[in-house]
């Protein structure tokens, strides 16, 4: 057990990190092309969910964006529909990247009948589709991280090398609920990677007063392997996956990543940031905004700039022939609101 | 068949569930290595291995959440709170997630847990090991709340409840562990969820209770007997949804009515069905509907504050009195 820990200290302390200036070579190319694209989409729909709320079609609106990076980089490192993925609230990059429509995201925002997360039952951005593993999230803070733990412990059961991840927040780290999700999963050698989007808040308050210490040297205390990665570098944050997924499905057990990521705007349509965020520390956000800097950096290493200019018409339009395929599903029927309750045998 | 204990049944219960599916497993506090502090799940780990049978560290959520995640991965697992006092930390999990996960996926995702806990009191084990909570889990749509009255029902309706594609919470009453044996059958005997079951029939008055208010009840009928009263008692069996359409029968057949349970009155099992029976049932009633349930407080650890607290069955013939004087 010692060992362990101490090997886990050791892990901490190298902070995954890539220079953008570097080299990159053509199989990173490709991967950064498609994640852009990926990157790109999510931005329009989240975009396009925000004018809808504005307009007062939809009531509640979340967001992914300053997050995509993280997200997109950290699902491609899973195989999707075999590894299990406990998103949360902010997760629509992710789940674009594993395959989720853009029209179902749409049509969970219009709270339509034909929405298959939910059915217009829940809030936006709570993805659910049995197809791609990925389990129906609750609003709930945490509650999905000790999930994942058995959705672990299930594959030990029946001797499957599925990985699971939790996605969560910075603040989601002070519930009694990570801490148990990690006690599970250090103590059984669990395949789970427990993925940490740290965006300094939590709605308004600053990571310092939810975490008496830097996220990633938590993983020490449950035996686990701990880094710290720039969650606006898809490939630092793919490289980081790709060692916890390969670790875990090794039957090495779990690891906990800390992506450092930037929330762009409010943490909801229900919610002023100018209340608490000064204009400087929203300018230093934007600074960091993931998807110029992929551009710049995809421009540097020799995409067309005229290629780049077509992907972003392209997402702009699907984004939009998506929401206007999901405006065109009827409405839920009010008699169904008990609908579900109880599974059927 | 043979003659069990209700510690025993419950075993057998799980030993031939997990015999016969490999997706079934058990998690919770010192149920491997010990075989659970009241015994329920002795011999499963040698049987069946540390994985299925694992001892859980003391975390709650961890236990409850950990079931949760598992079932939705493809197991069925059980998971035991080592008394109900400690199963509070894990309601959130219970009841914000288990309870919701079917409607809030449109029906596509199903969690198929049994949340297991020892209940009741006077075994003097004081506050924190006597605790009747069946109603906190009542109030919440999407879950099944089961406690079992004996060896031969604990077994029947555990192992159905094992099957069940919805979480089902299971409350075992700790002084009927032990207290009496009787036949249990083996193999397959499945007992219906969400069905009462007469006990004992009557004609005069109904008893309906669940749990360790049979037991109760069936010593107060065996007293008024001697006074020429006729006392039906109704196990309800599942408390949450339970069995309106059997209450409704009893009682229109009796035109009387007590309710009996353990945990305490105001906002109890025993609220809920005497507004059932005051909504649908109120041309068929000859008298008020009668309580007999704990006395709105914690159960303390001295005997005779204990005996103050908790119902017994003189209490329950001194109310069915009332009820036949009215
Ligand atoms: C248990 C619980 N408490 C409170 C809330 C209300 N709430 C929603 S999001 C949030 C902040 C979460 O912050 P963090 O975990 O850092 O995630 P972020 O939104 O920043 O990505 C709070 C307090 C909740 N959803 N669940
Ligand atoms: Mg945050």
């Amino acid at each position: 057990m010692a060992a362990t820990v101490e090997a886990a200290t050791v892990e901490t302390a190298t902070m995954a990190a890539t220079n953008d200036a570097g080299p990159l070579s053509g199989e990173e190319i490709s991967l950064l092309q498609g994640w852009y694209r990926t990157m790109l989409l999510a931005r329009a729909v989240d975009e396009l969910m925000w004018i809808v709320g504005a307009q007062g079609k939809a009531h509640f609106i979340l967001t992914s964006r300053g997050h995509e990076a993280a997200q997109v980089a950290s699902a491609a490192a899973l195989r999707a529909g075999h590894d299990y993925i406990f998103t949360y609230y902010r997760s629509m990059a992710a789940a674009l990247q594993v395959g989720v429509a853009p029209e179902d995201v749409f049509r969970s925002v219009l709270a339509k009948r034909d929405d298959p997360f939910a059915g217009g039952r829940q809030l936006p951005n709570h993805f659910s589709v049995r197809r791609l593993r990925l389990p129906a999230g609750s609003s709930s803070v945490a509650t999905h991280l000790p999930h994942a733990a058995g959705a672990g412990y299930a594959a030990r059961v029946l001797g499957e090398d599925t990985v699971s991840v939790a996605y969560f927040g910075d603040g989601a780290t002070a519930k009694g609920d990570f801490h148990e999700a990690l006690t599970f999963a250090g103590i059984w050698k669990l395949p789970v990677v427990f993925f940490c989007e740290n965006n300094g808040l939590a709605i308004s308050v600053p990571v310092e007063l939810e975490s008496p210490a830097p996220i990633h040297l938590k993983g020490a205390g449950y035996g686990m392997p701990g880094v710290r990665v720039d969650g606006c570098d898809p490939l630092a944050v793919y490289r980081a996956m790709q060692e916890a997924v390969t670790r875990a499905r090794r039957g090495d057990g779990p690891s906990l990543i800390e992506a450092e990521v930037v929330r762009l705007v409010a943490h909801s349509n229900a919610d002023d940031q100018t209340v608490y965020r000064t204009p400087d520390e929203l300018a230093a956000a934007q600074a960091r905004d993931p998807l110029p800097r992929l551009r710049r950096r995809l421009l540097g290493a020799g995409v067309a700039e005229a290629a780049l200019a077509t992907w972003e018409s392209e997402v702009r339009a699907r984004a939009e022939a998506a929401l206007s395929t999901a405006e065109a599903s009827p409405d839920p029927d009010a008699a169904d609101a008990r609908k579900y309750l109880y599974a059927e045998a | 068949m043979p003659q069990l204990t209700l510690v025993e049944a419950v075993n057998l219960a799980l030993k031939e569930e997990m015999t016969r599916d490999p997706r079934v497993v058990v998690l919770g506090q010192d149920v491997g290595r010990k075989g659970g502090v009241f015994g329920v799940t002795r011999g499963l780990r040698r049987e069946f291995g540390e994985l299925r049978v694992l001892d859980a560290p003391i975390a709650e959520i961890g236990i409850a959440g950990v079931a949760i995640g598992a079932a939705l991965a493809g197991l069925r697992p059980v998971a035991e709170f080592q008394f109900a006092d400690y199963i509070h930390p894990a309601f959130d999990q219970i009841a914000n997630e288990a309870a919701t996960i079917s409607y809030r996926s449109n029906g596509v995702w199903q969690c198929p847990v049994v949340f297991r806990a020892p209940c009741g009191a006077g075994v003097h084990g004081g506050l924190y090991h006597s605790q009747s909570v069946e109603a906190y889990y009542g109030h919440v749509p999407g879950l099944t709340v089961i406690v079992p009255s004996g060896p031969a029902e604990a077994k029947g309706l555990l192992k159905r409840a094992i099957r069940d594609p919805n979480p089902v919470v299971f409350f075992e009453h700790k002084g009927s562990y032990r207290r009496e044996r009787e036949e249990v059958p083996e193999g397959e005997t499945l007992l219906p969820i969400g069905q009462a079951r007469i006990d004992r029939q009557g004609d005069d008055v109904s008893a309906i209770t669940y749990g360790i208010g049979v037991h109760w009840a069936r010593q107060a009928a065996a007293a008024l007997e001697a006074d020429g009263v006729s006392v039906e008692i109704l196990d309800l069996r599942t408390v949450h949804p339970f069995d309106r359409e059997a209450v409704a029968r009893s009682v229109q057949k009796t035109n009387r009515a007590l309710i009996v349970h353990e945990a305490n009155k105001t906002l109890g099992v025993g609220a809920e069905i005497a507004a059932f029976l005051a909504e649908e049932l109120f041309d068929s009633l000859d008298a008020p509907v009668g309580r007999v349930a704990a006395r709105d407080c914690h159960v303390p650890y001295a005997e005779a504050q204990e005996r103050a607290i908790i119902p017994n069955a003189a209490q329950v013939v001194e109310a069915i009195r009332r009820t036949m004087a009215y």
